[in-house]
Formats: C-alpha cells, structure tokens, sequence
C-alpha cells in the first residue's frame, strides 16, 4: 500500500516536468537566443553602461562572471558585518568575520552552507537584502554559464559566445523572478509565511510560553528551490513547518528544484538543432535519478541499523506529515540537483540511506543538477564519454559535429579532477594536520566513529559540489571549517567555470563537421547507456575506498 | 587594447547591476509578495494562528509541548513527538537531534521514551509507533501518527473522567487523511486536537 501511494506521487512529479520540459525548455532557449531586448531591459544596461548588442570572447565574459561574483562576495560579507545597524536585525549582532567570509561564498556559489542556525544569527535585512538576491542571481550565473557551452557548440568559426551581462538580466529577469513570483504565492497560499512581525510570544495550552517566529519566508522560499540554491530561512531548512508546512508544498518544492534543471536539456536540445540531443541527456539524467531514489527510499523504509530497528522504523529526524517515502523523494532531489535543502535530517538516515545523498553529490550533481551547472557538467561527461568510444573504435571523436581534440579533452579531464581533488583533500586534511584533528574530533564531529568520518566527508562533499546540505551533526562554525568548506566551495565553483567556458570558446571557433557513416549518434539509447557508465564508473573509481571507510562499513557492521 | 582600462569597467559594471539586483530582488520582490500575502493570504501569511476560545494559543503549523515545567507529561493531554528544538518545542530554535543510527545516546532516549508511554499508557512496546519515540526533523512538528493518538486515548479518557467514546470521537475529528488522497502519510494535528479536547472539558 505504501508502495502504490509512493509510485502515485512519483508519477504526479514525473506529469508536472512532462508538461513542464518542453514550454519551459522552449521558453529557455527562447530567452537566451532572442534579440529583442524588453524596454526595462534597455533602460538598465544603460544604467549599468553594457551594451547588449556586443558579444563577448570567452575571456571577456569569464571575467564578467568573475567580477560579478567577486563583488558579490564582497558585498554579502559587508552586509553581515553591518547587521547590527540595518533595519529589522531582530537586534542580532553583527555576523563574525569568519562565518560573513563563508556564508558570503557559500550564497554567492549557488552552495548556500550555512555553518550558523539562522533563527539566531540572521536578521531578515541580510535575508532579504543578502542572501535572497544571492539566490536569484548565482543561479542566474549558472544557467549562463550553461548556455554559453551550448553556443559554443552551436556557433560555427566564431569568436565569442554571448553576452555575460545579457545572459544574467535575461535569467533573473525573464526566468527566475516571475516564476518565484507566482510559486512565493502558492507557497503562502500553503501555509508558509510572509511578515515582518519578529517573534510573536503566546502563552500555550498548558501555560507555557512559545515564540512564534515570523519573516518574509516565501519570497525567498520560492527562489531557494527554483535556483536550486538550498538555504534555510531557519535551521531546519525545509523540514520546518513555516518553510514546508504540508505534503503539497512538499511535493511543489520537489517539482520547483527539478523544473529548471530537467528542462535545460530541452533547451540545449533546441539551441544545437536537433531536439533528440537534448532528449537522450535528459534520458540519463532520469535513469540515474530514478535508481538513486529507489536505492534510498528501499534503504530508509527497510529502517537497518540499531536505533530505526529499536524504534520500529527509521523515522528519527523525519517529519510525520511527509513520512519516509516524502522525505527520500526530496533528499534525492535535493542532493541531485545542487540545492541542498533539506525536509529530514541526512545525519539520522540508516548508515547506507545516508550514503546515498553522498553519492548523488559525488556523481558531480549531473542528474539533473544545479540550474546551469548540471546541464554544463552532464555535457562535460557527454564530451568524456565521446572521447572513450572514440578510443574504442579509433576514430577521432566529435560530438555535435565538433571535433574534440587534444585541447578540448584536457579541459573536461581537469574539469572532472577538481571536486573529488577538493573533496578528499579536505577530509584528509582534516585528520591528518594535528591540531586540526584535535579540534575536528573533540569540537566538530557529533556523532563518535565511523559515522563522524561520514559527518566530515559530506561537509566537504557538498562544499565542493556546491550542494549545501550536511550531516547536520558537524559543528561547521569553526575557523577550520569556515576556511576550508569556504576555499572548496570557491574552487568548486569557479575552476569547473572557467573550464567550461574555456571549452565554449574552443569549440565555438571550430566549423561544423558533417556526420558521415562513422560518426557516433548521440541520440540512440546505446550513447544513453554509455554516457550513465561513464558517469558511474568515474565515480565508482574516484570516492570508492573513502566510501567503505564510512558509511558502506557502518552499514555493513 | 588598455586592459586596466576594461578591467576597471567590467567592476564598475558589475557594482552597478549588484546595486540595481538588490533593489529590485531583495527589496523591490520582497515587498510585492508581502503585500499580496498580507491583502489576499493574511491568514496564512501570518502563521496560522489558532485560538482557544479568544486567546491565541499558538500556530497550528508548529508544534507545542504538553508537559509541566519539569518536562514530564500531563496525561490529561495529548503528548506531541520528542522534540530536538531547544529544550522541546522552542519554536525560536527549530532543529533535529542529528543522532547518527548507531548512537548510543539515542538508543537510550529511545528506549527511555518506550518505556515511559508503555507505563503511562498501559501498552506494550511492540504497540508504540516509531514517530512516539523520535524527535522530528524540525523539532516542531504539528503533528502525531494517528496510531499514536490512538494508544493515548484511554489515559486521556482516565485522566479527564471523560467516556472513551467521546475521546475516540475527537481522535477521529482531528486525523486528516493523505492530501489529495495519496501525499504525505495521514496524521493527526496536536494542538488542534486538545484545543477541541479543552472545549469538551469546558
């Protein structure tokens, strides 16, 4: 019976993206590729001094994304300093400069970690102000970031490959603003809030007393899973009942992280001309999502280990009005696509339900992904797994009718080296430099052995995928973790970046090759087939004995 | 060819759209939904605020504890889950216990927790239902399985001199199936149900 009420609701959010893939898809490609500017458009490139007829090299709109991001960082982290003196801070203090500087990074890389319990720490001018455009605008960065690579293999012996400055209006603009506008007042209209009340004391049914809390939750709600950002208005992010508060919404926020990034391959499929491109990626993107969450919810319903088995089932750190079967549907979303939030505590998952959103973030978020960087990092895997059929039956390989030489399999080899290189530098580091040790065991880690090891490898996991979700157990506001989780996720941002658009440039400058008889079609099933290998193999090789280390061996115990 | 010279715009640029994305992201966005939450949705918009009688009493969307000042239980209400939010129930601090499967402290809790309902309650363990005995995700949540309303519904009846039909009566009231027939998992809403057990005494 449960089986039949999962599949239902499985089969409700598998109709919202169907209907949704190909308007939204259309939608996307339309905005990216059209030349008409709408007149609040005009007036402010003019206020900004861009002009969005020009095209930009690959350097030059590199260095835009880096200039926008870098004054991004900037500005949060002034915000968080200034707390104290802005306008409806609760009369909380200043952010310390350690957790502005990782807060400022982790918002401004799409990461949204939060080593702080915001219902304590954040006013709802640094929300609102701060955090809130952050989730507009990084995931705006993403989606073009995105879009560029797909020029770069539509556009033939070509210099550039757009307008950084067009591509990021036209997201936020066209895009992500009236899509929140309409989900933020769905969202009330379900019970979660939109107020600048503070917190509301009332005395309870039994004489007690109870502060309400209140904040503009919504507005920024409905862009958290849209830009598949993750941050939590409070600290129990999605689980809490303001943010989430019934089965509906829950689902509606599942539909909201996947409807983005499910239909950028759409878009990719409608930019390169040719509509089957973008339907076999989305292909392999659902059959990884589709066996991630039923390995999840299989682990968590089946409740192994010593407290679900003592409990009768595995519902510590899960919500009653979602049940289990809600609470993997989201986690799975959720740490597949680069949002990170959260409707159950990760850390409470049986030992190898809890493996599994690791290996979702590990697989490089591709299935579907972050809103750009999933699309930008499936194609880069695409390019990998052309690269290896071509070794195969020694051709040289081309995807798209272009050819991928020496230059362009260097850039996507570096681009899959980079988070697993951060991710177990990180934890190695964290056990192997003394007196970090010292100070990672006796202060950060929640929970003693095996499963604390897991604590520390998902902290860097989700840092340097830019996810955001945690085994929330770990203490993460310390100056090593604020440093480290803060370098990772800067450097899980923005190396892939400036690979990927490294890569547009190469490949916008090639003509277009014909395919001939020998060329791999990279439509058909067998591409599909290949292309989830690759994605599972390269993961398999890279995180395999870290994983046995922790939560294989604590599940196996 | 001045690279400086490109190199300073491109920040001016980029300060400027920050500017602009702010105000029209964070202030310009936040308001127009306030003002359409408060207008059209003010209920929901402001917490969900239930009364008992005229006085508020809390949110039906968060969760409350039933217990005197020490923290244990008054049977003569409905208990709520075990709660990691504060010292139980701080709706200014919502949080889980983060309590990994193997940690002994949580293995105690809950044998702990098992061992006090089966007392109060008069049942045996293998009938308490696992949300009865772990603490929520948010440490708030507004609700209980309807199995474990269904296992206190005596010790309220014994506790309140109240005929165990009426209590099951009010149990059923206040379970609320699967939204739309098949999301989520069916549950019963605490608080509103001992606001309605509170009416009956009165």
């Amino acid at each position: 019976m449960d089986t039949l009420f999962a599949i239902l609701q499985v089969a409700t959010l598998v109709l919202f993206l169907v209907l949704l893939y190909r308007p939204l898809g259309d939608y996307i490609a339309h905005i990216y590729t059209g030349t008409k500017n709408l007149r609040v458009e005009r007036g402010f490139y003019r206020m900004i001094g861009v002009d969005p007829t020009s095209e930009q090299t690959w350097r030059t709109y590199l260095r835009g994304v880096l200039a926008f991001s870098l004054v991004g960082v900037l500005v949060l982290y002034g915000i968080q300093r200034l707390q104290a003196v802005l306008p409806y801070s609760l009369g909380m203090p200043a952010i310390p400069e350690g957790l502005s500087f990782n807060t400022a990074i982790s918002f401004v890389t799409n990461t949204n970690w939060q080593s702080y319990s915001p219902d304590v720490t954040m006013g709802y001018s640094v929300q609102l102000a701060g955090l809130a455009v952050q989730n507009f605008v990084s995931a705006a960065v993403g989606i073009a970031v995105a879009i560029a690579l797909v020029r770069g293999f539509a556009y033939r012996r070509s210099g550039t490959i757009g307008n950084f400055w067009v591509d990021l209006t036209r997201g936020t603009l066209r895009l992500l603003l009236p899509l929140s506008i309409v989900t933020a007042v769905i969202l009330i209209a379900g019970g979660v809030i939109q107020n600048f009340n503070g917190f509301t004391d009332v005395t309870t049914l039994t004489g007690g007393t109870q502060s309400i809390p209140g904040g503009p939750v919504a507005s920024q709600e409905a862009i958290k899973m849209l830009g598949t950002n993750g941050g939590g208005f409070f600290n129990a992010n999605s689980s809490h009942p303001f943010e989430n508060p019934t089965a509906w919404t829950n689902l509606l926020q599942i539909v909201l992280m996947l409807a983005i990034p499910f239909s950028l391959p759409r878009a990719f499929g409608r930019i390169v001309g040719d509509n089957r491109q973008g339907y076999a990626i989305l292909a392999v993107m659902s059959t990884i999502f589709v066996v991630s969450l039923s390995a999840l919810s299989i682990f968590e319903a089946s409740g192994a280990g010593s407290a679900p088995q003592l409990a009768g089932a595995a519902m510590e750190g899960k919500e009653d009005r979602f049940g289990i079967f809600g609470s993997t549907l989201f986690a799975t979303t959720s740490t597949l696509t680069s949002t990170g939030a959260v409707d159950s505590m990760h850390d409470s998952f049986t030992s190898l339900g809890g493996m599994m959103p690791m290996l979702n973030m590990m697989l490089g978020e591709v299935a579907p992904g972050g809103v750009g960087s999933g699309l930008y990092g499936m194609l880069i895997l695409a390019v990998i797994a052309v690269f290896i059929a071509g070794l195969l039956v020694g051709r040289t390989p081309e995807y798209l009718g272009k050819k991928l030489g020496p230059r362009e399999i260097k850039l996507a080899s570096l681009y899959i080296l980079v988070t697993p290189t951060l991710v177990l530098a990180g934890t190695a580091l964290s056990f192997a430099i003394p007196a970090v040790r010292d100070d990672v065991t006796s202060t950060s880690i929640y929970n003693s052995g095996l499963h604390g090891l897991s604590e520390v490898l998902y902290a860097f996991t989700s840092a340097s995928n830019n996810n955001g979700s945690a085994f929330a157990g770990l203490t993460a506001n310390t100056p090593w973790f604020n440093a480290a989780l803060g370098a990772a996720m800067l450097l899980g941002r923005f190396i892939p970046i400036v690979l990927v658009l490294a890569l547009a440039g190469s490949l916008a400058q090639q003509d277009r090759i014909p395919s001939t008889a020998g060329t791999l079609p990279t439509h058909r099933p067998q591409f599909v087939g290949l292309l989830v290998a690759v994605t599972v193999v390269i993961v398999a090789l890279t995180y395999f004995p870290v994983i046995t280390l922790g939560p294989l061996a604590e599940g196996l115990q | 060819m001045s690279t400086s010279r490109t190199f300073a715009r491109q920040y001016g640029v980029a300060v400027r759209a920050m500017i602009v994305f702010t105000l029209v992201l964070g202030v310009a966005y936040t308001a127009l939904i306030t003002g359409i939450g408060q207008l059209a949705l003010p209920a929901q918009a402001n917490g969900s605020i239930v009364r008992s009688g005229n006085t508020a009493v809390g949110s039906a969307l968060i969760g409350q504890s039933f217990t005197d000042a020490d923290g244990n239980a008054l049977p003569e209400w409905f208990q709520s889950r075990p709660s990691a939010a504060g010292n139980g129930y701080d709706a200014a601090a919502s949080s889980g216990s983060n309590y990994g499967p193997e940690n002994s402290d949580l293995l105690a809790a809950i044998a702990d927790r098992q061992s006090a309902i089966a007392a109060s309650d008069g049942v045996s363990v293998a009938q308490i239902p696992a949300d009865a005995v772990t603490a929520s995700a948010s440490g708030l949540d507004p609700h209980i399985s309807p199995e474990y309303a269904q296992i206190q519904v005596a010790r309220i009846a014994a506790a309140r001199n109240l005929p165990v039909d009426e209590v099951q009566q009010l149990v059923s009231n206040a379970t609320t199936s699967r939204d739309l027939g098949f999301l989520g998992e069916p549950t019963v809403n605490v608080l509103r149900l001992n606001i309605a057990l509170a009416g009956l005494a009165g």
